[in-house]
């Protein structure tokens, strides 16, 4: 990088007002690195209340406001933004352009989110406390019965809103208009497929939360009664509103992790991936089917039996394509030459435990079955494997992955592999015996619980905290690696890497692509 | 400790203990909780089934195509053929599951010729029951969670139906199709009872309908499963089933005590 016009501003200002793809995916990163400790940290204070039968550490309305925090931090805070950051730093570099295709938008989608997460943090100290009505905000828990402090938190969600719709156009745009010559739709790397389908579910869906949040405020301070039933209103309707955002929402967490994994399990299986085609077509479908099965959270509300078929059956359905992915994965490794570096271990991690989620997935779309199964640990355990195991395994399986081209460095192999280690045993201690204490008859979000489920509570606090431990473990292999990790200049990395990213100079200087590349020619390559 | 792992596989193989560290679901006492158990396990075993046999696959090639063992990666990346069987046969699959489901679902939706009635109000953290079917003035209780705040601060030992006893159960006679009306005053709860399979929410302005018919006397508990606030976790819900007999007397001392309130 000699060239000094290009470079990086100095200071705070590179930060602040940067238009550059790269600066904005780093602080995208870091900022949901730190939601994530912060989430995590709501997780602990869980776990810790619950490690044994009775109230020891904090009271039953405090606890209710780590669970809501913890949930709404972890999805808002860090598992979106996060892939978010990952699509900065990657959909330019994988389809030949220089930048995102709307700069100055992409930095306002950044730096309206720290005040967002910080107005929330701020209920806390406020006087009634958190919300504490849970992250799926059932009016009218979280309308009549809510502390003042809702306001603040609908204003966030708004705030997160605007960020999320901002961040989607700008990638579609990118996408559609600023790809290398040659670079056909069906050429783009999957990462960049699933981040297009993402993106379009997320301006569906975002304003649909924005108007329930909206209909919660009018509720609160305008008299309106969208809500109550005292006024005429209806609080199922919230819950229809909500799961029409909130069921596309928990594709758009998995969907960029699906890109991910097709991205990683085909490089340390030296091996192109299986079945590209069908997997963008699996893609679509599942982002097609996830709006007509929003219902499925609500089996116990009371529907007609139509509906509760309906809605069964639809949710059935979508084993199907979520099937065809594992299968193309599992078919991409089969007579490759696998090798099993930090990022491979954490692929293989997310394959197994998001099976293993889906199967409950597959068990929870059973109506009658759900009746038993709704709103106990059973839920949780399912909802952990496929956000924790899915969606954060991929990530951490990301940051390893590409961390080198980032930086120019290469983590610690061993610390990497002893991350994933603890982590795959710390996340199965914790989330598999929730399954049992479900079944067994516990329902979520208690603060204290029947003596027969003491056993199984301690071992998941006691896994927690092993877990939680470990992603300090990854904090410090990062910093490590960033600082002072052994030099890299092979623009390949790994041997088994594809993609345009590959094929600039390591690490990724400031500035890539202002001539677009040539793209290779095979069809089918990643 | 094998102790501890035969208890565990025991606990697994005889589903009908409610015993310390139960790790499934129980069928319950009623025929729909036995349908639901039945239809669970189904599911489950599918599922079982096509993991082993999907994760067997890719245990194999971890061991077998390593590069370390100087696999060679071969660069196949298509076949229509696999795609379509793996579209085809899990949709198979899956109705073959929907067949069940239906059943049971219809069985929990057949709400008609109740013999009895009784609506259930959530409030913020107790459960009102009324029995609704008797002529004259219905018989109605609020039930409340029944252990001492000094067992849940700790300060006291922890009684065997910890957080899942009331002061006042609702009495059910067995043998009965009961049908429970299901509303709330204030925020949505929701009313489980898993040994007799009934969960409906509770929620303001509408009354949401569910039965049930209880074969065997006992006692049968259960919490609120929808959040609801601060003291969620307390508002259990208890059942005691006892025969036709013994509820009718029940229901004359009710009755009667009401007509003592209110002519006293």
């Amino acid at each position: 990088m000699g060239d000094h016009h290009h470079g990086p501003a100095q200071g705070i200002s590179r930060w602040l007002f940067t238009t550059n793809h790269k600066d904005i995916g780093t602080m995208y990163l870091w900022f949901s690195f730190a939601m994530f400790l912060l989430g995590g940290f709501f997780a602990m204070v869980i776990r810790a209340e619950l490690f044994q039968p009775g109230m020891q550490l904090v009271e039953p309305g405090f606890f209710n406001q780590m669970t809501t925090l913890h949930g709404l931090v972890m999805v808002f805070g860090a598992i979106m933004p996060s892939f978010v950051g990952l699509a900065n730093w990657l959909i330019p570099m994988m389809i030949g352009a220089p930048d995102m295709a709307l700069p100055r938008m992409n930095n306002w989608s950044f730096w309206i989110l720290p005040p967002a997460f910080l107005m929330l943090a701020s209920t806390l100290f406020m006087e009634g406390g958190a919300p504490a009505f849970g992250w799926t905000f059932y009016a009218p828990l979280s309308t009549t019965y809510a502390a003042p402090s809702v306001t603040f938190f609908i204003f966030a969600i708004h705030v997160l809103g605007v960020s999320s719709i901002m961040g989607s156009i700008n990638i579609i745009a990118t996408v559609m208009n600023m790809r290398a010559p040659g670079m056909t739709y069906m050429k783009m790397p999957l990462f960049v497929w699933t981040w297009l389908i993402t993106a379009f579910l997320l301006v569906a869906v975002m304003p649909v939360l924005a108007g329930a949040v909206t209909m919660m405020l009018m509720d609160i301070h305008f008299g309106t009664s969208f809500f109550s039933a005292a006024g005429g209103g209806d609080p199922v309707l919230f819950q229809h509103i909500f799961w029409f955002f909130g069921h596309p929402e928990v594709y758009i967490i998995i969907l960029p992790a699906f890109g991910v994994v097709s991205q990683i399990i085909p490089a340390f299986s030296r091996k192109p991936l299986f079945g590209y085609a069908s997997m963008v077509y699996a893609t679509a479908s599942i982002a097609f089917l996830s709006f007509v099965v929003w219902a499925h959270h609500m089996y116990t509300v009371g529907m007609p039996i139509a509906g509760e078929l309906f809605f069964m059956y639809a949710t059935m359905l979508i084993a199907v394509p979520t099937g065809v992915k594992v299968f193309n994965w599992i078919s991409t490794m089969w007579r490759g030459a696998l090798s099993f570096e930090t990022p491979m271990l954490f692929c293989i991690g997310f394959l197994i435990l998001f099976t293993l989620g889906g199967f409950t997935g597959l068990m929870l779309s059973i109506a009658p079955a759900d009746f038993q199964y709704h709103d106990t640990y059973f839920v949780v355990a399912h909802f952990h494997y496929v956000m924790v195991a899915g969606a954060v395994f991929s990530m951490t399986a990301a940051i390893y992955y590409w961390l080198p081209k980032w930086c120019g460095r290469m983590y610690n192999e061993t610390m990497g592999k002893t991350h994933f280690w603890i982590s795959f045993i710390g996340f199965n201690i914790t989330f598999f015996p929730q399954h049992f204490v479900g079944l067994a008859g516990m329902p979520r979000r208690i603060p204290d619980y029947a003596l027969q489920f003491a056993d199984f509570n301690m071992m998941s606090s006691i896994g927690a905290f092993i877990y939680g431990a470990s992603q300090l473990l990854f904090l410090y292999n990062v910093v490590a690696t960033i600082v002072a990790g052994k030099s890299v200049s092979d623009e390949k990395v790994w041997d088994g890497a594809e993609g345009l990213e590959w094929t600039v100079p390591t690490p990724a200087p400031y500035h890539t692509f202002e001539e677009p590349p040539l793209v290779p020619k095979p069809v089918g390559t990643i | 400790m094998r102790k501890r792992v035969a208890g565990l596989i025991l606990a697994f193989l005889s589903p009908m203990s409610v015993a310390q560290n139960q790790v499934n679901m129980s069928p319950g006492v009623t025929e729909i909780g036995a349908d639901i158990f039945e239809l669970h396990m189904l599911i489950m075993w599918i599922c079982v089934v096509i993991g082993i046999a999907v994760f067997a696959v890719m245990f194999y090639s971890i061991y077998a195509h390593r590069k370390s063992k100087g696999h060679q990666a071969a660069q196949f990346h298509e076949s229509t053929k696999v795609e379509v069987a793996w579209t085809v046969v899990p949709f198979l699959i899956l109705i073959a599951m929907a067949v069940p489901a239906t059943s049971t679902l219809l069985e929990v939706y057949d709400n008609d010729e109740a013999e009895l009635d009784i609506l259930i109000t959530g409030y913020q953290w107790k459960w009102k029951y009324e029995y609704l079917d008797e002529s004259g003035e219905p018989v109605a209780f609020f039930s409340n969670l029944a252990t001492p705040q000094e067992e849940i601060y700790n300060t006291d030992q922890k009684g065997d139906n910890y957080l899942l006893e009331v002061d006042e159960p609702l009495v059910l006679p067995t043998n009965t199709k009961v049908r429970f009306l299901v509303t709330a005053n204030d925020v949505i709860h929701s009313w489980w009872v898993p040994e007799i399979a009934v969960k409906r929410d509770a929620i303001p302005g509408f009354i949401n309908e569910a039965w049930t018919r209880v074969p065997e006397e006992g006692i049968y508990r259960g919490q609120c499963t929808e959040l609801c606030g601060a003291y969620h976790g307390f508002m259990p819900v208890e059942v005691h089933a006892v025969s036709r007999p013994e509820f009718d007397a029940w229901m004359a001392a009710k009755r009667g005590d009401l007509t003592g309130m209110t002519n006293g």
